[in-house]
């Protein structure tokens, strides 16, 4: 074997190594993120007051998950550089060389422009431009302008999250309500104590990448503090939703029941020092952020219940 | 150099190629889906009996 045919053996091994698959292009999706797009909007649109077909409602489900996926894709293509550095994204697509940078951004428009017209079609044209005003509001107002400029930009980022039942509503309505508004505000209070949680114990990530986290900014103390004062603010918020029209008897009891975790979790950060927590590599941290993921789950689930239950004169207060 | 039918490119990329022909395919059964529904829905009774009118 000549070392022309050996190099050339080498390259195409190497090759194959990055090659990326299918899986890899679907990984710019973030499909994490998408199974809570998926299932925030599919509550939203079953707690709607309007039946809808099965099968356009699984359109309206997979094209707001789509555009979901897209806005992913868009994030990923702008936020390339940080990826790089930071421990916990380093492994995606882009910064593992399996895919280009250019690739994620042509895959994040053409999905965001097919979401956003397939949602219209299949639904109606408020739900399809209340799809396009999320990718705007995650990719442009987030990811491009405030990520890198304030420490709220968790705060800000956590709307774009907070969207998808209230574009469910709309999808199944064609209209506005303050039911799906309190569903939104369910997810954008809960968004900065989950994300903060996370940043207390992924310690360096966001200064190595010069992301103004909280943590960076304001140091890790006062991020203690906004933790238990955003969970108050969200459990006054979360039980408060149990008298609205997509609340009743089970959800309360959920809500009653995890937030007064939840605040115990929170007050439990707040009251700990540094020492502490890198004594027991953040366990309260890490629980927190756990029971976090739990606590959104169950709230949209009881939601779901109360509507599942309404036919049968069953959900609700009445 | 030319691609034969046989090339080691078709099976690096067979992956990718399955998922974007699976993906296509997915979509097409979505629009006939969403054709159907929209067909024989409510939309579409209500259009006609305007045209008829």
């Amino acid at each position: 074997m000549s070392d022309a045919s050996i190099n050339a053996s080498t390259v195409t091994a190497q090759t194959r190594a990055d090659e990326a698959s299918f899986g890899d292009y679907f990984a710019l999706l973030k499909p994490r993120v998408m199974s809570l797009v998926v299932f925030t909007a599919l509550v939203g649109l079953l707690a709607a007051p309007v039946p809808v077909h099965p099968f356009v409602g699984f359109c309206a489900i997979l094209f707001i998950a789509i555009g979901g996926g897209a806005s992913g894709a868009l994030n990923m293509w702008w936020d390339a550089d940080i990826d790089k550095v930071m421990k916990r994204t380093k492994g995606r697509p882009i910064p593992s060389g399996k895919v280009e940078e250019g690739e994620a951004l042509a895959l994040g428009l053409a999905l965001s422009g097919l979401a956003v017209i397939m949602l219209g079609l299949a639904t109606n044209w408020f739900a399809g431009a209340f799809l396009a005003f999320t990718i705007f509001f995650y990719v442009v107002i987030y990811t491009m302008w405030l990520k890198r400029l304030t420490p709220q930009n968790i705060v800000i980022g956590g709307a774009a999250g907070a969207f998808p039942p209230v574009i469910g509503w709309v999808a199944a309505t064609g209209s506005m309500s303050i039911e799906p508004w309190l569903m939104f505000a369910l997810t954008f209070m809960w968004t900065p104590p989950h994300f903060w949680a996370l940043a207390l114990f992924m310690r360096s990530d966001y200064d190595d990448a010069g992301v103004p986290m909280l943590t960076v900014t304001h140091g890790r103390r006062a991020t203690r503090w906004h933790i238990l004062f955003y969970t108050g603010l969200l459990a006054l918020l979360a039980v408060g939703t149990a008298f609205s029209g997509i609340g009743g008897p089970f959800y309360l009891t959920v809500a009653v029941v995890m937030n007064a975790l939840f605040l115990r979790g929170a007050w439990r950060i707040s009251r700990r020092t540094e020492e502490d927590a890198e004594a027991d590599n953040f366990k309260v941290e890490r629980s927190f952020f756990k029971l976090s993921l739990l606590y959104l789950f169950l709230h949209f689930g009881a939601i779901l219940v109360e509507a599942l239950l309404k036919p049968y004169g069953l959900g609700g207060w009445s | 150099m030319s691609l034969r039918k046989s090339h080691e490119l078709h099976q690096r990329r067979f992956s990718r190629n399955l998922g974007v022909g699976l993906t296509l395919a997915a979509f097409i059964v979505i629009i006939f889906g969403l054709t159907i529904v929209k067909v024989s829905g409510t939309d579409f009774g209500m259009a006609t009996h305007e045209v008829q009118n």
